[in-house]
């Protein structure tokens, strides 16, 4: 099986490494090699935040090539944009949770948020882009801290996983009282893409 | 069983299965997983030292008392630690010691990328690098068997990308160690000159017994494949040689120095061309061109910054990657979270257009705008000790604001030193303690002032403000960060008063505890002049748009700052409903 490279964005906070915790961990159930490489410190201040998930047969690096990912999921759109030139053209898949946080430059008024700019930019590059509006799907299965399973639920349609399997490492991942509520959000999530 | 770990849980795991009893650290990222990890192994004693140099000091002391001990810092902690490990390396060892340092390519959370490996050059002692978590584990328990073989500390050297990318690991049990034993012996122990000239003799014989063992090590492994060229890699680095020119020959080192020179020569005669892909430093690179075996480095791999596949690819064949980031976007720098403490003092320090001396920490992070309310910033305990130089320089000629801005768990790890030597001098500097009852940046670690230890069992609290009364500072006070008033008017009277001075602003980290409220902070639209002064917070819960300031009631943690600063009463409490 060839590698799978998965490129997980957001702001420091969104829970992008409980994201990627749980996809490494039903890539190594499924017997594959899996590496995941994130940066903690300074980044997790609110900061631009990214992890990079990979898996197939053997992996060797755990930094994906730019212009090799075939999903970038992506928890807030303005990181979309700033990421979206390492998707494989024309070929990879772009998910972005429709939401708008602003950088600190922008909230002081120093920077403008390049709103126009993010769609259009990503379907020039993606050979599909799929916006997902998380944080509503995440309320209504009952915690707005859910966005991450909600996106990894749009997501798995785009990866070699069953509903079961997911579903088991959902349970086995999370805390017991969170587990009805995350299989919750997985399921709005994956039901939101068509 | 086979878990995901990522090297620093490893290089946990390693001290367990190996048999470590002793383990330091200090927190600094990359590092701190190491030993928050090992804090979960009961049979470990381990923890937070004070600082990198007491850290070394007691892993020396327990590998002294017969047992195996590891120290893990940053790669700037190896700096702070240096003094101990010079020497180090002419006591040797009783236990197997281990010193981790992770290095961190690309300054993601430094103040800069030096390498490390020099250590190993410098002081004569082995230097292993790992490849992935597996490796982590499995050459802590080779470090600690030379250390004990060729009486000799050694290095493990991680980097960012190894020390937090999650691979594979097979876990093994724990295989304890020897008993602690010991027997006198001033001869090896104590570091007199007469005692020490001879161990010199014995630490460059050393190095070629290790580069012998070297030769023979199943780490230093050739995968053969296309032989036009030939890579010699070590660490992440060989990663994305075997990911970018998978059929191509690969020596891989898992020892970096000292370096196996027999078995580089025989891959190098097998191949048409050499060339060694390493990150930072040409080490490798170096040790080879001084014992004429030809290859190519850093002519084509860059010395600054980390590497990755794509970096690797253009070097070596000189094609510039397709791959382009967008232009013109908005950086997304890190920010003091909302509520934080740091933001009071800052925003004071900004209004008394102060000189400020910064120093490591999540307060850094005030130098930048709005608050932009730092002028320096160097290394662990500099702020002290660099506005003291300063004043001394400046005379008459200093700004009339002009203070050391520290944390209480860098202020336990160099400062106290710097302050002990402002009031010995005679400085007229305030140094503002920021206690946030915590060592933040690196992710919560207790620290000699928060009363806890590593396992978050209570500890003694060391008592700042009688410590810096009794080193002398007569003007030491104590105030609310998040009670405006009070803190400017502290930081004006004390910068302005002559003499040595303290405050210590004492607030707890907002992420310490995470708390529900029954109150919303909102703008009172009528009253609101647009002056957007509560912007100039650079908080990440208060936005400025169509004239009006706004709060976000998710991210605000009611710390009241922006009530109390804005001019005309408009940021004010609602009762949240139900």
């Amino acid at each position: 099986m060839a590698v799978t490279n998965v490129l997980i964005v957001g702001v420091g906070g969104q829970g992008v490494l409980l994201a990627s915790t749980l996809l490494s961990k039903i890539a190594l159930d499924a017997g594959l090699d899996v590496k995941q490489s994130e940066v903690h410190g300074m980044s997790q201040r609110g900061g631009s935040v990214s992890s990079h998930v990979r898996f197939g047969e053997r992996v060797y690096s755990s930094l994906i090539e730019d212009g090799t990912v075939d999903v970038l999921l992506a928890f807030e759109k303005l990181e979309a944009l700033r990421y979206g030139y390492t998707i494989r053209k024309n070929k990879g898949v772009a998910l972005v949770n429709d939401q708008r946080i602003d950088p600190s430059p922008v909230a002081i008024g120093l920077a403008e948020y390049p709103e126009d700019r993010i769609y259009p930019e990503l379907e020039a590059q993606a050979a599909n882009v799929i916006t997902v509006d998380g944080l509503g799907l995440a309320e209504e299965a009952g915690f707005a801290g859910a966005v991450n399973v909600v996106l990894l639920g749009a997501a798995s349609g785009f990866l070699p996983f069953t509903d079961e399997q997911w579903a088991e490492t959902i349970r086995s991942t999370v805390k017991e009282k969170y587990v009805d509520i995350n299989l919750k959000a997985f399921e709005l999530g994956k039901g939101a893409v068509g | 069983m086979k878990v995901v770990l990522s090297g620093n849980e490893a290089v946990a795991r390693g001290a367990y299965e190996s048999g470590v009893v002793v383990a330091a650290a200090y927190p600094g990222t990359p590092s701190t997983e190491i030993l928050e990890n090992i804090a979960r192994y009961q049979e470990i004693y381990c923890e937070w030292s004070s600082n990198e140099k007491v850290a070394m000091e007691v892993v020396i002391g327990a590998s002294f008392a017969g047992v195996r001990a590891l120290a893990a810092m940053k790669h700037v902690g190896l700096n702070v630690a240096a003094d101990p490990f010079m020497t180090l390396t002419y006591l040797g060892v009783d236990g197997g010691l281990v010193v981790v340092t992770c290095d961190d390519p690309e300054l993601h959370s430094s103040q800069n990328e030096q390498d490390n490996r020099h250590y190993g050059v410098f002081a004569k002692v082995p230097v292993l690098e790992p490849t992935n978590s597996q490796e982590c584990k499995e050459l802590v328990g080779t470090a600690l068997e030379i250390s004990e073989k060729f009486d000799t500390p050694v290095i493990l050297r991680l980097t960012t990308r190894i020390s937090h990318s999650k691979s594979v690991v097979f876990l093994g049990e724990r295989d304890d160690g020897a008993e602690p034993h010991y027997e006198r012996n001033i001869q090896k122990r104590l570091c007199l000159p007469a005692h020490a000239r001879p161990r010199h003799y014995f630490i460059e014989e050393r190095l070629e017994r290790i580069r012998e063992w070297a030769e023979e090590f199943h780490g230093n492994e050739v995968e053969w494949g296309e032989t036009d060229v030939g890579f010699v890699t070590s660490g992440v680095a060989y990663n994305y040689v075997k990911e970018v020119f998978p059929e191509k020959s690969v020596l891989k080192l898992a020892t970096t120095w000292p370096i196996p020179l027999k078995t580089v020569r025989d891959f190098a005669r097998k191949v048409d061309e050499l060339i060694v892909v390493e990150e930072l430093d040409p080490i490798i690179e170096n040790e080879l061109k001084a014992n004429h075996i030809e290859c190519r480095g850093k002519d084509p791999i860059p010395i600054c910054g980390e590497l990755n596949p794509a970096v690797v690819r253009a070097g070596v064949t000189g094609k510039k990657p397709k791959a382009k980031p967008a232009e013109g976007l908005p950086p997304r720098p890190p920010v003091l979270c909302p509520g934080c403490p740091h933001r009071g003092v800052y925003y004071a320090l900004n209004r008394l257009k102060a000189t400020v001396f910064g120093d490591i920490g999540c307060y850094t992070l005030g130098a930048h705008p709005p608050l932009s309310a730092m002028d320096t910033s160097v290394c662990m305990g500099a702020s002290i000790t660099d506005a003291h130089g300063f004043l001394k320089a400046m005379g008459d000629k200093a700004p009339e604001h002009v203070c050391a801005t520290i944390g209480e768990s860098t202020f336990v790890h160099s400062g106290m030193t710097g302050l002990a030597n402002v009031v010995y001098n005679d400085s007229p500097l305030t140094t503002v303690i920021l206690d946030n009852a915590i060592t933040a940046m690196t992710g919560h670690q207790h620290n000699p002032a928060t009363g806890f230890d590593i396992r978050g069992n209570p500890a003694p609290m060391m008592d700042l403000e009688s410590l810096c009364k009794a080193m002398g500072v007569e003007d030491v006070r104590v105030v609310n960060p998040l009670n405006y008033k009070e803190t400017h008017k502290a930081l004006k009277e004390t910068m302005e008063g002559g003499r040595p001075a303290v405050v210590i602003a004492k607030s707890p980290c907002v992420l310490l505890e995470r708390v529900k409220y029954d109150k919303n902070v909102v703008v009172d639209e009528e009253a609101c002049s647009g002056c957007e002064l509560c912007v100039k917070l650079g908080c990440p819960a208060i936005s400025f748009a169509d004239e009006l300031a706004h709060v976000d009631n998710i991210l605000c943690t009611r710390c009241d700052l922006c009530v109390q600063i804005c001019p005309v009463d408009a940021i004010v409490y609602e009762e949240v409903e139900g």
